[in-house]
């Protein structure tokens, strides 16, 4: 029998006894909607994690020499926390012999940052604030750009002028709803002119990114951010064409030989690059995907037991009719065909209700919750061949038991 | 396919065609069942049963033979033989030139296909299709494209007057519309022989009359006919008789014979 004639005796074989078949592939279903929620929902969260967090934090191209990782979701236990804060701070004095190590056309931002109380006339509740010192190319390399008003001077960063640029939550802070350029705000009784707002930076795990100060590094505010000549960190942004590695490796050799380690003695300064920040997340991630297929698999086996059992009844009940169309010529190879094929429609038809729920699912979880919910098409695909497959070898059992009937004794069966 | 083309393939024994010339009275018509020393046992929880014991038959083509004898007389087993259906323990039997006592299931099943059109008393249409798809099916199997199956199962259904009714399914049709939608349907793949098992049981006397005249139509035509039967009047309108008893033939006769014997035999046969 041609296999489009085949799935349409399938399809019509279903659609008679529709809610029996909906019972048959229950199981299927169920078991493909968990597939497909839990893959949408690890791939958003791993998405958010990449672009929103990391992506937020850590400029594109570009890594960081800090002393300690700033985005840490992985070791925590209290002994490697104790290693980290040991280690030696990173100083300006850092910032001369590893710009010295470097190509030219790489760019770098030397970056303190501190919370500091600030106040405005408008405001007089002060309100602890991050405020960041940096050197001229970090607008560049972070990609931050003012809606309103403008970045530094060359000379303000020069002369280390009472200017500051602004994040949106402070804006409405302070100045609440007055037009923030121009005005001061004032920290440790040092006025500070405003003379940009920047574009708001979204927020991650409700935390806004929009509540800061940017001053230059030759402001007063240094002094503040960083005493004693220490900064946080210095941010490197390495052109495409150039290798991210080899750069890496050459500030590397500048910082140990800058902290004196031996060849034995382990780094005790960090490069941190998106890729190092999301090296835990990568991992738990594959336990996830491990376990949203583990788990539906076990939905779909007792699914493909339902299936089986099922069309073994299905057989018994058309024996009379396996018998007909056997003595108007159907082969062995029809009735196993005809019968895998019902089978692996019904599984079919449960995995794609799968796929339509899961989808569901995952929407309202990304509705109900931060996390965005990303369908993959690769997860859609595979649960749907996973149904077909299922379906199969379900049908393969009783499939070849209708096959082998006897066509005379078929016949007889009332 | 004559008798003397058949016999060269066939590689029949000198007895063999002592049976065959003498069966084939009419030269030049075509052989289309030759069985010879068929015999079908059947272990039955431990008791064999002899069902034919040695059945030696041989059918010409636009013959109309009816099968008698009473319940137990291996009738059934012989339809099932002749059909295809079943597959003789010893014996040879010979369908349109093709040796099908050894044939694997599926080469019987493409016979079925091919050469045999099976009427039954219980009409066996499948319920949940409609008369043109019941008439379709063996057109399905033989690998028909769909349009092709459509037209040459409207033209089988119009043979047997039921081009109005092609769209309903067995349910809503009579006991006789239901059996010429059977009949339809064997006729369909224009089998070498119309196969009827007791096509009238299940049907009252006016129907049958009904359906033994399309049977009468197709014969005249020149369709080969077969039928079981174990009801004489039924049996009379075919043009040569065959008498099972105890899985052996007791008599053979054409219609002029018959019909004088009939008298004689329809008292042992109810």
């Amino acid at each position: 029998m041609p296999f489009l004639d085949a799935i349409r005796l399938a399809l019509q074989t279903i659609w008679v006894q529709k809610l029996k078949s909906f019972f048959t592939l229950l199981g299927v279903m169920i078991g493909v909607t968990f597939l497909i929620a839990v893959v949408s929902i690890v791939g958003g969260m791993s998405r958010y994690m990449s672009d929103e967090l990391v992506g937020k934090i850590m400029a594109i191209n570009s890594f960081e020499v800090r002393q300690r990782p700033n985005i840490n979701i992985g070791d925590n236990s209290e002994e490697h926390q104790r290693e980290l804060r040991r280690r030696p701070r990173i100083e300006e004095a850092d910032v001369a012999p590893i710009v010295a190590a470097l190509e030219p056309d790489i760019r770098y931002a030397a970056v303190g940052i501190g919370s500091l109380n600030a106040e405005s006339k408008y405001q007089l509740k002060p309100k602890a604030t991050r405020v960041f010192t940096v050197t001229p190319d970090y607008f560049d390399i972070k990609r931050m750009a003012p809606v309103k008003g403008r970045l530094f001077s060359p000379q303000e960063y020069e002369h280390g002028s009472n200017v500051i640029v602004i994040g949106q939550d402070v804006a409405k802070y302070y100045f609440n709803g007055l037009e923030p350029l121009g005005r001061e705000l004032i920290v440790k009784g040092l006025p500070y002119t405003v003379v940009g707002v920047m574009e708001t930076q979204g927020s991650a795990f409700g935390q806004s990114f929009d509540q800061f100060i940017v001053a230059p590094h030759t402001s007063p505010l240094n002094r503040l951010v960083n005493p004693h000549g220490l900064i946080n960190s210095i941010i490197i942004q390495v052109p495409g064409q150039r290798s991210m590695v080899s750069t890496m490796e050459n500030v590397r050799e500048v910082m140990r030989i800058r902290h004196h380690l031996r060849p034995n003695q382990k780094d005790n300064f960090e490069l941190q690059t998106s890729d190092s920040a999301l090296e835990f997340w990568n991992k738990i991630k594959s336990y996830l995907v491990i376990a949203g297929v583990a788990l539906p698999a076990i939905g779909l086996v007792v699914g493909a037991i339902v299936i089986m059992n099922i069309m073994l009844v299905a057989v018994a009940e058309r024996t009379r009719e396996i018998g007909i169309r056997k003595a108007l010529g159907a082969k062995r190879r029809d009735i196993m065909s005809q019968f895998l094929v019902e089978s692996a429609t019904l599984s079919t038809l449960g995995a794609a209700l799968g796929v339509a729920t899961g989808f569901a699912f995952a929407k309202v979880i990304s509705m109900l919750s931060p996390l965005p919910a990303a369908v993959e098409l690769w997860s859609v695909l595979v649960g749907i061949s996973i149904g077909a497959g299922v379906g199969v070898i379900a049908g393969v059992y009783p499939a070849s038991r209708a096959s082998r009937l006897d066509p005379i004794t078929a016949l007889r069966q009332e | 396919m004559s008798y003397e083309t058949v016999e060269a393939p066939l590689g029949m024994t000198a007895e063999r065609q002592a049976v065959v010339a003498e069966a084939g009275q009419a030269p030049g018509k075509d052989w289309v069942i030759v069985t010879r020393g068929i015999k079908r046992e059947y272990d039955m929880g431990g008791e064999v049963v002899r069902a034919l014991r040695g059945v030696d038959l041989a059918i010409m083509r636009n013959e109309y033979v009816a099968i008698m004898g009473p319940s137990g007389s291996g009738k059934s087993t012989l339809m099932n033989t002749i059909g295809c259906l079943d597959t003789p323990n010893a014996g040879e039997y010979w369908l349109n030139g093709q040796q099908v006592s050894t044939m694997t299931d599926d080469a019987l099943a493409r016979v079925r296909n091919k050469e045999i059109g099976f009427v039954f008393q219980t009409f066996n249409l499948l319920p949940r299709a409609t008369a043109l798809h019941n008439v379709e099916l063996p057109l399905v199997y033989a690998g028909v494209s769909s349009d092709e199956r459509k037209r040459r199962a409207r033209e089988a259904l119009t043979r047997v007057n039921l081009e109005d009714r092609m769209d309903h399914r067995p349910n809503e049709l009579s006991g006789g519309q239901r059996q010429r939608v059977a009949i339809a349907r064997a006729l369909v793949n224009n089998p070498s022989i119309l196969l009827a098992d007791e096509p009238t049981g299940n049907l009252d006397s006016s129907t049958s009359e009904e359906i033994m005249r399309v049977f009468e139509t197709l014969a005249d035509q020149g369709q080969t006919v077969i039928m079981v039967t174990h009801e004489p009047d039924i049996a009379a309108h075919a043009r040569r008789v065959v008498v099972l008893r105890d899985g052996v033939i007791a008599s053979d006769d054409r219609k002029s014979s018959f019909v004088e014997k009939l008298g004689i035999l329809a008292p042992t046969l109810k």
